[in-house]
């Protein structure tokens, strides 16, 4: 009777922990994006989105971080486009060219997987030393080099992930009807296009966040880049720069641009959250 | 008909040249890797060549002005913050991935799956804002009074705090991917034998997966340790070894990103810092590759 009792008391203990512990992180989650968009629309304005910094901008005058927005948007954009160029046929080539018990796919996946944890201040700092070895300023190709180099792991991974379960049913009645392996690719690519949506989204969200890889590499600049040998502006860096300032304003500029950032940042979470939903019937 | 003939040559020839082109993308990761550790080692040379391993590493003395670099400060500095990470984030994500594949139902976790997904997928810079605009101001208000005299708020605590809450979705959803490997059958019959849900949770599901949750930890704190912006914004950078909760410290990212722009000017910084890096790689490759070896063999097993 006894160790009945103290059974259930114990279960109920670990219960009411667990709870306490997934009401934590649901409190946290809503406690920072709560924190940044309150702050973040205190500060807001149409000028901030729509304007370069003006004259006197870092003493609090008038101006926004529209320099910021197009900058990480030329970033992010050509290297989502280079980085799926890339990792799509590695992904083919891992799921179909290559067999399940294959030693480079193996050693591939590790590879990709290491990287994937790989520091983004480590990456900064690697493209940085390229840079240098080819004699390279801080500019936009440099930025759209190193958040290419960041994201495509994270690409391979989640495209990967979406590919293993791929019934090979399907590859078989493409080589079936003698289609080659890579006229199969059509095939596959139809099938797993959530997948690749899903992690274009991912891949496109930690790009525009990341403000320690190009910090080295694409630099600050007031203005929008014409060419690719300019610097660039990014999101993030409007942000942390900007928060170091000393004047009030200059700050609320910093949480307006967090505020920007943040709300990009939720609509691709739950746009790729959305697709994974809607489009694929397995897993939750 | 020749004309047939050729075509399906030159669709064999599409076919290799493709095989080609891929194998060597695939290979290219592997290759940079190696180029990575090579690239940042190369760099790292004249200071390795002007100080002595030991020093480099034990050494507090951080003078890069007369060329002194001790970086014992910042590697004490990226230990406190990120060992008091992993120890808050750890029991909440554990009991959070528990919850949520033996006990939650499907309705709770379409609710709680996209929140840690957002928890994901938010900035480090944001995390940033949210520590200085948050945590550190409690710090300096509420706790650090009860302790000590004054504090700026600007704490090993506070990125601590920061860094904690950053590693909590990585943490929860390989958590959550290790349990529902464990097969159902087990848990069934533990069921059966009239254990309770948490006995079996924790004789069953727990006992089957240390290896898995050895690695997924080994995992966040690499993850942990290479954080660089949002920890750099509520850390206090000062350069020195912190001795309690309260201190200032200096971990060796924030040191990386803090002076990216002065470290051409003086000779052998530039060398100091990619040295810096090459530590925070050397240690993340190899923290990554036990973790996911372990990871992986855990997963072939269970298919």
């Amino acid at each position: 009777m006894n160790v009945i009792r103290s059974k259930r008391i114990e279960e109920l203990f670990f219960k009411v922990l667990m709870l306490a512990a997934t009401m934590l992180v649901f409190a946290l989650v809503i406690s920072v994006v709560w924190t940044v968009l309150s702050r973040g629309s205190r500060a807001m304005s149409w000028d901030m989105i729509t304007k370069l910094p003006g004259g006197g901008f870092y003493i609090g005058k008038e101006g926004g971080f529209l320099n910021a927005i197009v900058g990480s948007l030329y970033i992010v954009g050509a290297s989502a486009c280079i980085g799926l160029l890339i990792s799509v046929p590695v992904v083919f080539y891992l799921n179909v060219y290559l067999k399940k018990t294959s030693r480079l796919a193996y050693a591939a996946r590790l590879a990709f997987d290491v990287l994937f944890g790989v520091p983004s201040i480590v990456y900064g700092a690697f493209g940085f030393a390229i840079m240098v070895f080819l004699g390279l300023r801080t500019s936009l190709l440099g930025g759209i080099i190193v958040i290419t180099l960041l994201i495509i792991p994270i690409f391979i991974r989640s495209m990967d992930e979406a590919t293993r379960n791929f019934p090979h049913d399907i590859l078989d009645a493409s080589f079936a009807l003698g289609a080659t392996r890579w006229e199969t690719l059509k095939v596959v690519v139809r099938q797993i296009a959530p997948g690749i949506a899903t992690a274009t989204l991912l891949s496109v969200g930690r790009a525009i966040g990341d403000a320690a890889s190009v910090m080295f590499t694409a630099g600050y600049t007031d203005s929008i880049p014409t060419s690719l040998s300019q610097p660039a502006a990014t999101l993030p860096l409007a942000v942390f720069f900007q928060l170091s300032s000393p004047v009030p304003e200059v700050q609320d500029r910093a949480y307006a641009a967090a505020l920007v950032l943040t709300l990009i940042v939720l609509i691709l979470s739950i746009g790729g959250r959305f697709i994974t939903s809607r489009f694929s019937k397995n897993k939750l | 008909m020749p004309n047939r003939y050729e075509m399906i040559q030159r669709r064999i020839l599409k076919d290799r040249v493709a095989q080609g082109t891929m194998c060597g993308l695939t290979v290219f990761a592997i290759v940079f890797l190696a180029a990575m550790a090579v690239g940042l080692y190369i760099k790292s040379v004249p200071v390795l060549e002007n100080h002595s391993l030991f020093s480099l590493l034990g050494s507090s003395e951080w003078k890069p002005m007369k060329g002194e670099f001790g970086f014992l400060p910042f590697i004490a500095g990226t230990l406190w913050v990120t060992g008091l990470a992993i120890i808050m984030a750890l029991p909440v994500s554990l009991l959070t991935g528990i919850y949520l594949t033996e006990y939650a139902r499907p309705a709770v976790r379409k609710m709680v799956f996209p929140a840690l997904d957002i928890l994901a997928a938010l900035p480090s810079v944001i995390y940033g804002v949210w520590g200085m605009l948050v945590i550190v101001p409690w710090i300096s208000e509420r706790v650090a009074p009860h302790f000590i005299e004054f504090s700026s708020g600007y704490t090993v605590l506070a990125a601590g705090i920061v860094l904690g809450v950053m590693v909590v979705p990585l943490l929860v959803s390989l958590f959550i991917e290790i349990f529902t490997n464990v097969p159902v059958e087990l848990r069934e019959a533990s069921l059966a034998l009239g254990a309770t849900r948490w006995q079996t949770t924790r004789k069953v599901v727990l006992r089957k997966t240390i290896a898995g949750m050895l690695a997924a930890t080994v995992l966040a704190v690499s993850r942990a340790m290479g954080e660089t912006i949002a920890v750099l914004m509520v850390c206090g950078c000062v350069v020195g070894i912190p001795s309690h909760l309260l201190d200032a410290c200096y971990p060796i990212p924030a040191l990386i990103a803090n002076n990216y722009g002065e470290m051409l000017s003086m000779p052998l910084y530039e060398s100091a810092l990619m040295f810096a890096a090459l530590i925070l790689f050397a240690v993340v490759l190899i923290f990554n590759l036990l973790s996911r070896i372990v990871l992986y063999r855990l997963e072939r097993r269970s298919i």
